[in-house]
């Protein structure tokens, strides 16, 4: 089933965080509490599959050359919607801590990348599953992140204090260490869990007999692939 | 002395990069080479100023309550007293920010390339192939959106004249570019550096790239509470 497939891709093989390394402002802003990086997870979801069924459904309609300002119309259009929604029924302390990174899903790399490498070729279905599979990776990696950044930064899990659980003088046990709350800290952690994950890749690599191949990030080589086309454009 | 505190506060203090999370994708990606950050840097600098010029202005006229809108004259002559007295008082609604705001930075970046391109070719060749990664650098989309929560530093600016407070736009939206611009640079000096040196190899490329930013964005918070220092200081 094309449709379970590309779920699963997305959420292990495709991962949009550790594995093709996009939409790192978000990951990193967001995941201070397990709350906010949930919240921003679902946004960006809704708004990934939403934007990717009505890509693919009048994919053929737009022309090549303006397809981007097409495609991120439609994505305004739906983050608009999103943030409306999330004003209205979000608690009110996650929407003032998300900010602006609600309306700047618009410019998030993983919802105009998807819509232009896979919902711009292929069916409503399965293009809906992408969505899916790409939002539940981006959520999957948003939660591991914000559950490390939060246990030990501020000794919590969705807001329920861990450290004091167990001691009855409410005293903490262990003190958070509190620069992981702050940008360093998320800086730190997130190199370190890309050298993990690039470690284990390697690992798995060198078990099955392949040579490593480098993460496809598309912004890595962006100037020079832009280079080309442009210059394509011209002849 | 407004003029102060924007520089410091965001070119120090909230920097987009390192304490924002702003702008990410473009910060590690382009930042390998020395040349290719000062381009990149130029470009970010000059579309942020006038993207903050252009955004402001269109919100005063367009989407913002009160007599100057646009709108507001047009109904007058229409004779739609109604619909008037709605945009003196509520303006149009201020979810149309997001779209429109993304159509006007997507648009200009377009334009500047094709000028750029037709006029000189020296400056295509050093700012052109950078300019359509910009569209969707959130740094841009982020500025603009700051400026209109009034969330920068300096004041008020809608309750200002508009003149002042256009002038206070884009002087922000410049000096977060050479805030951006900055710490990219310093970042490429450093990536040089790291490209010889010798590193484990599951760390090489983005992850100790992102590990170096957690010290640099360790360097900056030492930068906390200027402004208020400064405040104190020179009343």
């Amino acid at each position: 089933m094309e449709f379970l497939r590309q779920i699963k891709n997305g959420v292990f093989k495709e991962n949009p965080t550790f594995v093709i390394m996009l939409g790192i402002c978000p990951t990193l802003a967001t995941t201070t509490t397990v709350k906010n990086a949930f919240f921003m997870a679902l946004a960006a979801t809704a708004v990934l599959i939403c934007s990717n069924a009505i890509i693919a459904l009048v994919r053929r309609r737009f022309p090549k050359e303006i397809r981007i300002p097409c495609f991120i119309v439609v994505i305004a259009s739906f983050v608009t919607m999103v943030d409306l929604m999330m004003n209205a029924f979000a608690p009110e302390a996650v929407v003032k801590a998300l900010g602006i990174f609600i309306p700047l899903i618009v410019v998030n790399c993983i919802i105009l990348g998807r819509a232009e490498a896979y919902a711009a070729k292929n069916g409503v279905l399965n293009s809906i599953g992408d969505g899916i599979g790409i939002g539940g990776g981006f959520m999957l990696s948003l939660l591991t992140i914000s559950t490390i950044r939060e246990i030990i930064g501020s000794g919590s899990w969705w807001e329920t204090p861990i450290t004091t659980a167990f001691s009855g003088d409410k005293a903490a046990l262990v003190k958070p260490v509190s620069v992981l709350t702050l940008a360093p800290g998320a800086f730190l952690l997130l190199g370190t869990m890309f050298a993990f994950f690039k470690w284990r890749r390697a690992k798995k690599e060198a078990k099955m007999g392949v040579e490593m191949v480098a993460a496809a990030v598309p912004w890595e080589v962006g100037p020079e692939k832009k280079k080309e086309t442009t210059q394509g454009a011209e002849a | 002395m407004e003029l102060l505190y924007i520089i410091v506060g965001l070119v120090f203090v909230n920097n987009f990069v390192l304490a924002q999370f702003l702008g990410l994708c473009p910060f590690i990606g382009v930042s390998k080479k020395s040349s290719d950050a000062f381009g990149m840097g130029l470009a970010v600098i000059f579309v942020m100023a006038m993207a903050s010029f252009f955004t402001f202005t269109i919100n005063e006229f367009f989407i913002r309550a009160g007599g100057q809108n646009v709108f507001y004259s047009l109904a007058g002559t229409l004779g739609h007293a109604k619909a008037q007295k709605f945009i003196h008082e509520k303006g149009l609604s201020e979810v149309l920010t997001t779209g429109v705001f993304i159509l006007v930075i997507a648009g200009f970046v377009q334009f500047i390339e094709l000028v750029i391109r037709k006029t000189s070719r020296g400056l295509y060749d050093a700012l052109g192939i950078y300019l359509p990664l910009i569209t969707t650098n959130c740094t841009v989309l982020g500025v603009t959106l700051l400026n209109m929560k009034n969330l920068q530093p300096g004041g008020d600016w809608t309750k200002m004249a508009f003149g002042e407070g256009l002038l206070w736009a884009t002087l922000s939206g410049l000096f977060a570019g050479v805030g951006f611009s900055m710490v990219m640079m310093l970042m490429s000096g450093i990536r040089e550096r790291l490209a010889v040196s010798k590193l484990p190899k599951a760390f090489q490329g983005a992850p100790i790239a992102f590990i170096c930013t957690g010290m640099m964005a360790l360097a900056f918070l030492g930068f906390t509470g200027m402004i208020g220092g400064l405040k104190a200081n020179l009343g």
